[in-house]
């Protein structure tokens, strides 16, 4: 590994540092890795979008044509329309003129909708209501034996369609939710439960995962910048080690600072009371 | 006994970071597995994969952002080097707006760990170059992603006509004939995101592909529901997924890694829940009591 990305990797352990230090409490460490996440975020969109879409979809379109001509006379000149009408939004900023950035915007609101809602009324309803009503109980406690957990078991099919019809009885408002119908209703109640658990499970997962992450990044980064007998590696200069050490003291210092503040003034209040 | 759960209620979440990091860390450190139970869903994935013959291609849209990257990217690494190991073809898109340049360093290193020799489940494989417009073509990004499906189902040309680094789709040899998705035998969309939605409305609901999905945790329960109807033919759920593929093709990578991690800290979240509620049900007992 060249020193380059050796240093790229000393930095993302201590912006990892930085952030995590929010846990305890927002300081300047961690905005400072926040307002990068987002400086950087939007700078390399910007440039993604110029090289990906405005210059191949437009300039490279048009290059064949000259200025003077206000480029109609390129071999793709009708590229210059979406060009007038991207150009339209920007409008927006004259309050005199506003009004015209709604032309282009109809246009993408049309055309949107117009390629939309049939494949969205496709996928998103027709298709999961056939699913749903199509109840079929071939191989009922899953394929291969007894297997619960098989999404397409006859037992599965049975619960999706159990817990669809109690759920959209849970959200019928028109009749008092009493007798047969809450009691329904109530196991509408509990399959909205079960499913908002089993997200809550995953998104957990997904919480540590980002964790699991960050500890594999810092350990990789230990490992190159130590040798395995703890010396540091002569590969890399020692002075970088000692600065990163130095930024990570300083973190750890603002930390326990903050601590000792917090209870001294919690000892503070309990002698005023 | 009863101020011990209450404690517990009112104890300062900054402990529970400080106990999960420690636990985290140490579970991490320690050198143990853990068994990976296969689920059917992921199972179809790697099935269906390893029953392509050498040659055929598949499409792998990486459209996720460096922030998914935990839980993505062990899945994309593990799905091609299954699919270049079978000596199958690759198609890559990245269609969220800060992937393509990770897109990129992902497939160069992937490549370079097909350079070596591998055994995989008995079997060896030979190591082998990978070469750009032979064994993959990387369209890159282009901004509307739904806009980009559906035009990629007329042809790839149509919002790609070169490829990432600025090549001529028709001059890389992987690409003659390859019109659009009729060529393609099947669609593997890994994503932290809405261009999922855009995959199932415009992409297979309209032209009928196979298509499979690698989701963040956050957004796998939501999409089960596409696996019943059969619109998907398999979904791998965060890092879970991940670790199952890796179990499956034999190539114990980060995922694996870091099951023995979620496994501990999920023991302590579970512990914290368990003793908040015993908790929250004593209170309660206790100012019924008090009342009366």
């Amino acid at each position: 590994m060249d020193f380059t990305t050796f240093l790229w990797m000393t930095f993302g352990v201590f912006v990892t540092l930085a952030t995590f230090s929010f846990l305890y409490k927002d300081n300047p460490f961690y905005k400072f890795a926040e307002h990068l996440v987002v400086g950087v975020s939007a700078g390399y969109f910007v440039i993604i979008l110029w090289h990906n879409g405005l210059v191949p979809n437009l300039f490279q379109k048009l290059a064949d044509g000259d200025w003077y001509y206000l480029w109609l006379n390129s071999s793709e000149p009708w590229y210059i329309v979406p060009a007038i009408l991207g150009m339209l939004m920007w409008t927006r900023f004259s309050r005199e003129y506003a009004w015209v950035s709604r032309w282009p915007m109809a246009m993408y609101i049309g055309i949107s909708t117009g390629i939309a809602i049939p494949l969205t009324m496709s996928t998103y309803i027709n298709k999961q209501l056939y699913a749903t009503m199509t109840l079929s109980f071939d191989n009922f406690w899953g394929h291969g034996g007894f297997n619960l957990l098989d999404p397409y078991s006859g037992l599965s099919n049975l619960i999706i369609f159990v817990g669809v019809i109690s759920a959209l009885i849970y959200f019928f408002f028109s009749k008092a939710h009493e007798g047969w119908f809450g009691r329904v209703a109530d196991l509408g109640i509990w399959t909205l439960m079960i499913g908002f658990g089993a997200s809550f499970g995953y998104t957990v997962m997904a919480r540590i995962s980002l964790f699991v992450n960050r500890i594999q990044d810092v350990d990789d980064w230990g490992k190159v910048a130590w040798n395995s007998t703890v010396e540091p590696n002569p590969n890399y200069s020692n002075w970088f080690l000692v600065v990163f050490w130095g930024m990570v003291l300083i973190i750890v210092v603002y930390i326990i600072k903050e601590i000792v503040q917090h209870f001294s003034s919690k000892s503070k209040a309990q002698t005023q009371a | 006994m009863n101020s011990i759960f209450e404690k517990f209620m009112k104890l300062d979440r900054r402990w529970i970071f400080l106990l999960l990091v420690i636990i985290c860390v140490w579970a991490y450190k320690a050198k143990f597995t853990i068994p990976i139970l296969i689920e059917d869903e992921t199972r179809s994935i790697y099935d269906f994969i390893d029953s392509l013959p050498p040659g055929d291609i598949v499409f792998i849209a990486i459209d996720y952002d460096p922030n998914n990257l935990a839980e993505l990217h062990p899945m994309t690494y593990a799905i091609v080097e299954h699919c270049w190991r079978k000596n199958l073809k690759v198609i890559f898109s990245a269609l969220s707006q800060n992937g393509p340049g990770m897109a990129d360093q992902a497939i160069r290193d992937i490549s370079d760990s097909m350079k070596v020799d591998k055994e995989y489940n008995g079997v060896l494989y030979k190591g082998r170059e990978i070469k750009n417009g032979v064994d993959y073509c990387f369209l890159g990004y282009k901004p509307y992603y739904g806009l980009v499906i559906l035009g990629m189902g007329q042809n790839f040309r149509l919002p790609f006509p070169n490829d990432y680094y600025g090549t001529p789709l028709d001059s890389l040899p992987m690409m003659k004939g390859v019109i659009n998705y009729d060529q393609v035998a099947c669609v593997i969309d890994l994503s932290g995101g809405s261009i999922t939605d855009a995959w199932i409305a415009f992409g297979q609901g309209k032209f009928g592909f196979p298509l499979a999905l690698g989701l963040t945790g956050v957004m796998t329960a939501q999409y089960y529901p596409y696996l019943g109807s059969g619109q998907i033919f398999g979904l791998m759920g965060g890092l879970l997924g991940a670790a199952e593929y890796e179990s499956l093709a034999d190539n114990p990578g980060r995922a694996i890694d870091g099951m023995r991690v979620q496994l501990f800290a999920h023991l302590v979240i579970i512990f914290f829940i368990i003793m908040g509620n015993i908790g929250y049900f004593a209170s309660q007992r206790r100012k019924k009591r008090e009342e009366v």
